[in-house]
């Protein structure tokens, strides 16, 4: 047993080492997955150069018949995504929210798996698919509402089949899976999208939702955001294998793409939706990306990350790859981008005014919607909160105020 | 035949069967999701025979993954289905604790009333028939403690049949607990009765000396401990409250202002169990008429024990008799 299981493990370990110590096969074990790192698909190169070749046709199929104006409008979507993305960040530092998840990096990402969207589909997302939001038509405004800590959620999922937030990570998955499940039932041919992360691929709950789509042949496709960190946590520390290839223990096809690249995002998103909807069941997609800024306003990436990791990533941005792309086939001129500047500075304006202009909840809020056929103890509770705000009231009008003279 | 049927003796396992048939055949957006529900009927029969007749696509043998059978029902609730999902056990619920009360019992408030999950959790629960570890317990507390849940506990046949039929009509997240140890008592059930509302309680025995509160698996043990007491020449009243959350306070206090004593009756722990509460708002809403501080008689804050000792742990006759005396002593 020993002997056939030692036999079997021989050829992995590099040539000439001895049965090592266990530091020497964590050493050659570290090497063999860095140098294994897996290709990717990508359509578009960090200089904007288009990448044909017979591993990416399956999925450059899917974007043949993309015209110069898409390419145009996907390149609008990604910088108006970032220009609202700064404003919420700018929005925070002023204090108007009392916290902002930046998606500063993952636009191609979001933007590429959206637009694969119809509008029959379903999203779930988590906190941060701002771009993913836009792409629904979600008013980006009402995005901030749960920032600014005046609800916490503030549209109707059913408006633009895009859920609320998730911000217990990976929990909307299984609702992904069920709501797949409950498209297959109806005969419909939608498809759902789940976001999540890296991080999230530890979580029960997306290991569940990962059997139960695959038992049930649910027409979902989860999207994985890797954008490299949960916090403070490097991918390492999720995976001893890369995520997308996780599929394949539960049976269905997983494939990487280049996070940051929004043409292949798009491609291998509709690939994967096309499987959903023929019947093919759920696809994991690895979107590997970056995220170039904190996980969120509270966070300070600089005790965990160093400065050379994130310049790396700039150079593969998203934004600048499609622009490079955009300008060497001629698709655009300057007054493209003036425009697309200007358009982009009235967003921000908007979304500022919007958020400075929200009103805080009226109290009795607390007691809205606790539950839709309502509840005995909440409507006692909510009498008793009334009667307590009116003993001030009472105060307040029979003496001092009363007999101040106020406005 | 079956159309002159209005009213059958049904054990309480078998009217939940009914119930859940009455549905499946009502509104073709009624599923049964569990571990081993389909083809075996449950591990305790409760659905047996309704894959057979509804199809393997509603009556839904789930992958072993609580959180997966709660999370995939809450997406299947907000594709417009109304799910019917049963934990297996009690102690089994806790994987899909998160799910249940992290996202199903906030939903309807956090998307300001536009989204609703009518889903239905069925727990069987308690102790008393000799089971190994986790299978005995008594929950309610954990989840009574959560807005956005609503708690109940039929103590019989009809309200088993009834308060699912109102249960899966909820627009709300109900969790139901199922008595199991009753699963096997028979009763009743008129099929074309009007039940009254799912959440108010009922006097299942009027008296005048103390009032013994319960639900589920202790109403017939407060029943039988009134029927003792009643040859002692005292004179029990014993109130099934049915729902623990919402819970029909006003009911309570009706009957403790008539009885001025209160002794309530539950297998789940004492300690900051649904007693406390009861305790403590009966305490604020009748303190003048109460002549005896509320008591409760209920598990010990101790691992519910070996099935050779649950006797001991579980609220008995005696035990309850014992704290009766108590309070009549005052």
């Amino acid at each position: 047993m020993t002997v056939e299981s030692t036999a079997a493990r021989k050829p992995r370990r590099s040539a000439g080492s001895k049965a090592g110590t266990t530091g020497t096969e964590r050493t050659t074990r570290t090497t063999a997955r860095k140098s294994a790192e897996p290709e990717l698909v990508q359509l578009l190169t960090p200089e904007g150069k288009r990448v044909k070749n017979a591993k990416n046709a399956e999925y450059a199929k899917y974007v043949a018949g993309v015209t110069p104006e898409e390419l145009r409008g996907l390149y609008r979507d990604m910088v108006l995504t970032r220009r609202f993305d700064a404003e919420a960040t700018a929005l925070q530092r002023q204090g108007e929210l009392g916290l902002w998840a930046s998606l500063l990096g993952q636009e191609a990402a979001q933007i590429g798996s959206g637009r694969a969207l119809r509008d029959d589909d379903y999203v779930f997302p988590t906190y941060r698919e701002h771009g993913v939001a836009w792409c629904r038509g979600v008013d980006p405004a009402n995005l901030l509402g749960m920032f600014r800590g005046v609800n916490n959620g503030g549209w109707d999922p059913n408006g633009n089949n895009f859920h609320l937030y998730t911000i217990v990570i990976g929990s909307q998955t299984l609702h992904a899976t069920g709501y797949a499940m409950g498209v297959a039932k109806d005969g419909a041919d939608s498809a759902v999208i789940a976001y999540f992360g890296d991080g999230a691929s530890s979580q029960g709950d997306v290991a569940e939702s990962f059997t139960f789509s695959a038992v049930y042949n649910a027409p979902v496709v989860f999207f994985c955001q890797n954008n490299q960190w949960a916090i403070s946590e490097p991918t390492e520390k999720q995976t001893r294998v890369p995520l997308y290839q996780r599929a394949q223990g539960y049976g269905f096809p997983g494939v990487r793409v280049d996070g940051n690249d929004v043409l292949a995002c798009l491609a291998v998103t509709r690939w994967a939706l096309d499987r959903a909807r023929d019947g093919e069941g759920p696809t994991l997609v690895e979107a590997y990306t970056y995220r170039m800024g904190a996980h969120t306003t509270s966070d300070d990436p600089t005790k965990y990350r160093a400065d050379e990791e994130r310049e790396a990533w700039e150079a593969k941005d998203p934004i600048l790859r499609l622009r490079r792309h955009l300008e060497a086939s001629n698709h655009t001129d300057e007054g493209f981008f003036a425009e697309l500047e200007a358009e982009s500075e009235a967003l921000g304006r908007r979304v500022r005014e919007a958020v400075r202009a929200m009103p805080d909840p009226d109290r009795f809020a607390i007691f809205e919607n606790v539950y839709a056929d309502g509840h005995a103890l909440v409507d006692e509770e909510r009498a008793q909160f009334a009667a307590y705000q009116a003993s001030f009231a009472t105060e307040s009008e029979s003496g001092f105020v009363a007999g101040s003279g106020g406005n | 035949m079956a159309e002159t049927v209005t009213s059958k003796n049904l054990a309480l396992a078998k009217a939940i069967n009914e119930s859940l048939r009455r549905a499946l055949e009502a509104d073709p957006k009624v599923l049964i999701m569990g571990e081993d529900v389909g083809k075996l009927g449950g591990v305790f029969r409760v659905t047996d025979g309704l894959q057979k007749d509804f199809g393997e696509s509603r009556v839904i043998d789930t992958p072993l993954a609580e959180s997966g059978i709660v999370g995939t029902a809450i997406g299947l609730a907000l594709r417009g289905y109304r799910p019917v999902v049963e934990i297996q056990f009690d102690g089994f619920v806790f994987p899909a604790y998160d799910q249940i009360v992290t996202q199903l019992a906030k939903m309807h408030a956090r998307s300001l009333g536009k989204v609703k999950l009518p889903v239905v959790v069925r727990i069987p629960y308690g102790g008393g028939i000799g089971a190994v570890e986790h299978h005995s317990e008594s929950p309610e507390a954990l989840f009574a403690h959560v807005s956005g849940l609503k708690i109940v506990s039929p103590s019989n046949a009809s309200d088993a049949y009834w308060m699912m039929q109102q249960a899966i009509q909820s627009d709300d997240p109900v969790i139901f607990f199922e008595p199991k140890r009753r699963y096997w008592d028979k009763g009743e059930v008129n099929f074309e009765a009007i039940p009254g509302p799912l959440h108010k309680a009922q006097v299942v025995r009027e008296g005048t000396d103390l009032t013994l509160v319960a639900y589920g698996p202790m109403v017939k043990l407060c029943q039988e401990v009134a029927a003792a007491a009643a040859e002692e020449g005292k004179n029990l009243e014993v109130l099934d409250l049915r729902s623990v959350s919402p819970m029909d306070f006003d009911a309570i206090q009706t009957s403790v202002e008539k009885t001025r004593r209160l002794v309530v009756v539950h297998e789940a722990p004492v300690f900051f169990g649904s007693g406390a509460e009861i305790a403590a708002r009966i305490t604020e809403r009748c303190f003048y008429h109460l002549e005896a501080p509320v008591l409760r008689v209920g598990g010990y804050h101790a691992p519910y024990p070996p099935a050779r000792l649950e006797e001991e742990y579980l609220p008995g006759l005696d035990r309850v008799l014992d704290a009766v005396d108590r309070a009549l002593a005052y």
